[in-house]
């Protein structure tokens, strides 16, 4: 049995411990909101946050986040940035297809969390990790700089 | 056309009329479910209700990948309606014949056809609407309907009176549907042509839009099939003895394209089939490898090929002052679709339901009527969000394994591709090789041009299509036959070449790569002339104003013939496609490694009158990167007949840290609508390679770009 918090719920699960978190969230859960793209931790899609870090849920056996907080697309509003991240996101109509977004949201949320003022630098090494096929990368870059600028950051 | 129809009881219209070849009020399908509800709205076609409470829902029956297809035809019906947008809501559409695209009959998403084939049909069924409200807005208060106007959801009489369409809905049912309603003059557009919000961004941002991957359903099994890891190769015997012993697997199943674990979830079902042990037949495509398929397109384009266009005459050209010969090479790319391919079917006695990101919901239907020996009519097909469509999803693959699978299961199947079972599932843009030759005469005018296309053949790859008695598929020669240039003697031709690999769709079809090959060498003929690129271009565009008009804008816009920053140089390059006209400068630099770094793409798009321009110039974009990845990266290889890509280490796209500015400026036009999807693809490579060759005067005449060839001696 391994014990951890997901989306502020306690959970107790009898599963095989090298399951990747991705499928126990996805098949287990139904918490689908985290998507698989590659399964290899080269895309980013399935981007959720361990300890308010992010991860790739599809590299994160469930061993590994035993004991753990993990936070998904489903539950971001609860926190001040992911909330604000996803407003901006909405406003700026961010997303094409949208299957890439939840881990771009995600990484975004993450990156703005640890610093509100992130540079293009600083943008690209937090964010090239996530992979758009349908290419609205500028938009997630200007997205992300309306949400700094709302959390008070330095333009 | 006169004729006017009366709603049934229901108030659900069940024949249908048609103008101009597009089907104007289609007939309701009356789903389970929403007959409860029909009572109450106003439903006068098959693409729109209007509810007591006010609320417009637009049926649509195109796929939404991203493209905005879900925001833009509501946007149709609401022009005409005079619907207050606010309280427009989308709806997906069952598959039906009423949602068949009048341009090429079927339901099915691709071809950048949708607001080319719904721009009619969808503003007449607004309108009819809007008449039969405004009609008994007008017999309510005894007046004449001459004297009422429409607007935002209202309709007003002249002398101050005001009727909600809310109040107007029960008596507007009873109304004639009109045949032929009348349209607005473009001038009086209020929702056409504005930025308005997508529809489909709510769910996109919190996690709870659902695609194919995410339907679950009561006693489902999650699927993986293994297929042949050489091309053509087939299963002779498996041992699984392992799998089965694996956790959560229920069942291993042979189908005709593999052997397939299914179990209690994605995890479980990989991991049976890790051990799953398979003896291959490989086939005759064992020795398969890419350097013959190219040596292969390459000799085939030395010798004459089927005619695909012919002017002038080549033998009798006036003796050129010069001559060029260039041979030009693309390979086979997969899509790459974010989300892997992906079915859930449920095969019941007598009938079949799947849920999937499909873009071709008329053919599936016939197709899985078949797989499963049910009634076409019987299948019935969810169509879910699309993670990335790009042509991939018009492939019946996906379906017709799923369905299989449930068949023999008994189950409802949920089948996942891995990201290597999807790059190595074929439906590949087809490789291509073009010979081309030119002569020039003295003042560098060009007197002859010859084109020479070897491919594989779409059109006989596609089961749905057949080669013209002519023998020239015409998307293996799209954006060279149609040549815009004023060239007196010109040929192009075509020659089939089937090394065995199964061809498909992929954004912008044969543009994507023969805008590279022709507007390549039309770069190299500029210079053989000794002309700028953009001055030779103009020069014999003049016939064509809407290729001048975009090419003249992005080049403004870009500062063509002013320096480039420091360090980088331009390109540029001009097309059409589905309809629209797209021209682009490129600025790039070259590393001394020869890494190529993309800084800059201006466009300009004239795809005349626009629905909503801001999905306009990020269709334009996203094309840009998506053709942005393929020139830079894209290439699916064989070696031993398997594929040598992966995953997106080993086929990378495009990330952020690449991403360059990108601006689009879209040329004001009353001309009808044009495709988007696509048609910002083509003309990025060959503006790539123009800056490439204008930093380096290295002529990149093979794609992916290689920065071996760049680097600095
Ligand atoms: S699915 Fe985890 S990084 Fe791609
Ligand atoms: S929005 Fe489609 S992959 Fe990013």
């Amino acid at each position: 049995m391994i014990s951890l918090t997901i989306n502020g719920k306690k959970k107790n699960l009898d599963l095989d411990p090298e399951t990747p978190l991705l499928w126990v969230l996805r098949d287990e859960l139904g918490l689908t909101g985290t998507k698989f793209g590659c399964g290899a931790q080269l895309c980013g899609a399935c981007t959720v946050h361990l300890n308010g870090k992010p991860v790739r849920s599809c590299g994160t056996p469930l061993s590994q986040a035993a004991g753990h907080y993990v936070l998904t697309i489903e539950a971001l509003h609860f926190t001040h940035v992911g909330k604000l991240v996803q407003k901006i996101w909405l406003e700026n109509d961010v997303p094409q297809c949208g299957y890439c977004q939840s881990g771009q949201i995600m990484s975004a949320t993450a990156l703005l969390t640890q610093n509100k003022s992130p540079s293009d630098a600083e943008i690209d090494a937090a964010m090239s990790g996530n992979v758009c096929r349908c290419g609205t990368y500028n938009q997630i870059r200007a997205a992300i700089k309306d949400a700094s600028a709302a959390l008070g950051g330095r333009r | 056309m006169k004729a006017a129809f009366r709603p049934s009881r229901r108030g659900f219209l069940k024949a249908s009329a048609a103008t101009g070849g597009g089907l104007v009020i289609g007939f309701v399908l009356p789903a389970a479910g929403r007959l409860a509800e029909a009572a109450q709205p106003f439903s006068p076609s098959a693409y729109l209700r209007i509810a007591a409470s006010g609320r417009v829902t637009v049926v649509c029956g195109l796929s939404e990948m991203g493209q905005g297809v879900l925001t833009a035809i509501p946007m149709l019906v609401a022009e005409e309606l005079d619907a207050d947008w606010t309280k427009v809501r989308v709806e997906q559409a069952p598959v039906d014949k009423a949602f068949a695209n009048p341009m090429f009959g079927i339901q099915a998403t691709g071809g950048s056809a949708s607001v080319r084939g719904f721009w009619e049909p969808m503003r007449k069924a607004g309108a009819a609407a809007r008449e039969m409200l405004v009609a008994a807005a007008a017999a309510t208060w005894k007046a004449k309907p001459a004297d009422c106007r429409t607007v935002k959801g209202i309709v007003l009489h002249k002398s101050g009176r005001r009727l909600s369409y809310a109040r107007l809905v029960a008596r507007a049912s009873k109304q004639p549907v009109p045949a032929d309603p009348k349209l607005k003059d473009p001038k009086h557009f209020v929702i056409l042509g504005q930025d308005l919000k997508r529809l489909d961004t709510p769910p996109k941002v919190n996690g709870s839009a659902k695609f194919g991957l995410d339907v679950r359903l009561p006693g489902m099994l999650t699927a993986v099939l293994t297929r042949a890891p050489v091309l053509g190769g087939k299963a002779l015997s498996f041992d699984d003895s392992k799998t089965r012993a694996v956790p959560g697997v229920k069942q291993v199943l042979r189908t005709p394209h593999g052997v397939a674990v299914l179990a209690d979830g994605y995890w479980a079902a990989k991991k049976g089939r890790d051990v799953l042990e398979i003896k291959w037949d490989d086939g005759p495509h064992a020795g398969l490898s890419s350097d013959d398929i190219s040596k292969r397109l390459t000799d085939a384009t030395a010798l004459p090929g089927k005619v695909g266009r012919d002017e002038g005459n080549l033998a009798t050209a006036t003796v050129p002052a010069k001559t060029l010969e260039a041979v030009y090479e693309a390979p086979y790319l997969a899509h790459a679709c974010m989300e892997p391919m992906n079915c859930t079917a449920w095969v019941k006695p007598g009938e079949v339901e799947i849920w999937a990101g499909t873009q071709s919901q008329g053919p599936t239907q016939g197709i899985l009527g078949q797989v499963a020996s049910v009634d076409p009519g019987k299948v019935k097909v969810h169509t879910m969000y699309l993670g990335g469509g790009f042509g991939r999803r018009s492939a019946p693959d996906f379906t017709i394994d799923a369905t299989i699978l449930s068949k023999l299961s008994g189950r409802p199947v949920k089948l996942v591709y891995s990201r290597e079972d999807d790059m190595r599932a074929y439906y590949y843009r087809p490789a291509s090789v073009t010979r081309f030759s030119a002569g020039l005469d003295a003042g560098g005018k060009p007197l002859s041009l010859r084109a020479r296309v070897a491919s594989p053949s779409i059109m006989e790859g596609s089961g749905f299509m057949k080669l013209p008695p002519n023998g020239v598929d015409r998307f293996a020669l799209e954006g060279v036959q149609d040549l815009p240039y004023d060239i007196p003697n010109l040929r192009v031709e075509y020659s089939q070449q089937e090394p065995g690999v199964q061809v498909w769709f992929w954004r912008s079809v044969g543009h994507s790569q023969n805008i590279f090959f022709s507007e390549s060498f039309v770069d190299e003929l500029a210079h053989a002339a000794g002309k700028d690129p953009f001055e030779f271009r103009r020069a014999l565009l003049a016939k064509q104003p809407r290729y001048k008009g975009v090419l003249e804008l992005a080049a403004e816009k870009a500062g063509w013939g002013t320096p480039p920053p420091a360090g980088l140089q331009r390109g540029i390059a001009v097309a059409q496609s589905f309809g629209s006209y797209v021209a682009e400068v490129v600025e790039a630099s070259v590393a001394d490694d020869g890494r190529v770094k993309v800084e800059r793409v201006v466009a300009a798009v004239d795809c005349g009158m626009t629905v909503n321009p801001e999905i306009i110039r990020r269709q334009i974009e996203s094309a840009i990167v998506y053709g942005l990845s393929a020139a830079l990266y894209g290439r699916i290889t064989f070696k031993d007949g398997k594929v040598e890509q992966g995953n997106f280490d080993s086929y990378p796209v495009l990330r952020i840290n690449e991403m360059p500015r990108v601006e689009v400026h879209i040329v004001p036009s009353g001309e009808k609508p044009g495709g988007i999807g696509e048609p910002g693809l083509p003309a990025l490579a060959p503006a790539l390679t123009g800056a490439i060759f204008a930093a380096t005067g290295k002529r990149i005449r093979r794609l992916p770009i290689d920065p071996d060839m760049l680097k600095k001696a």
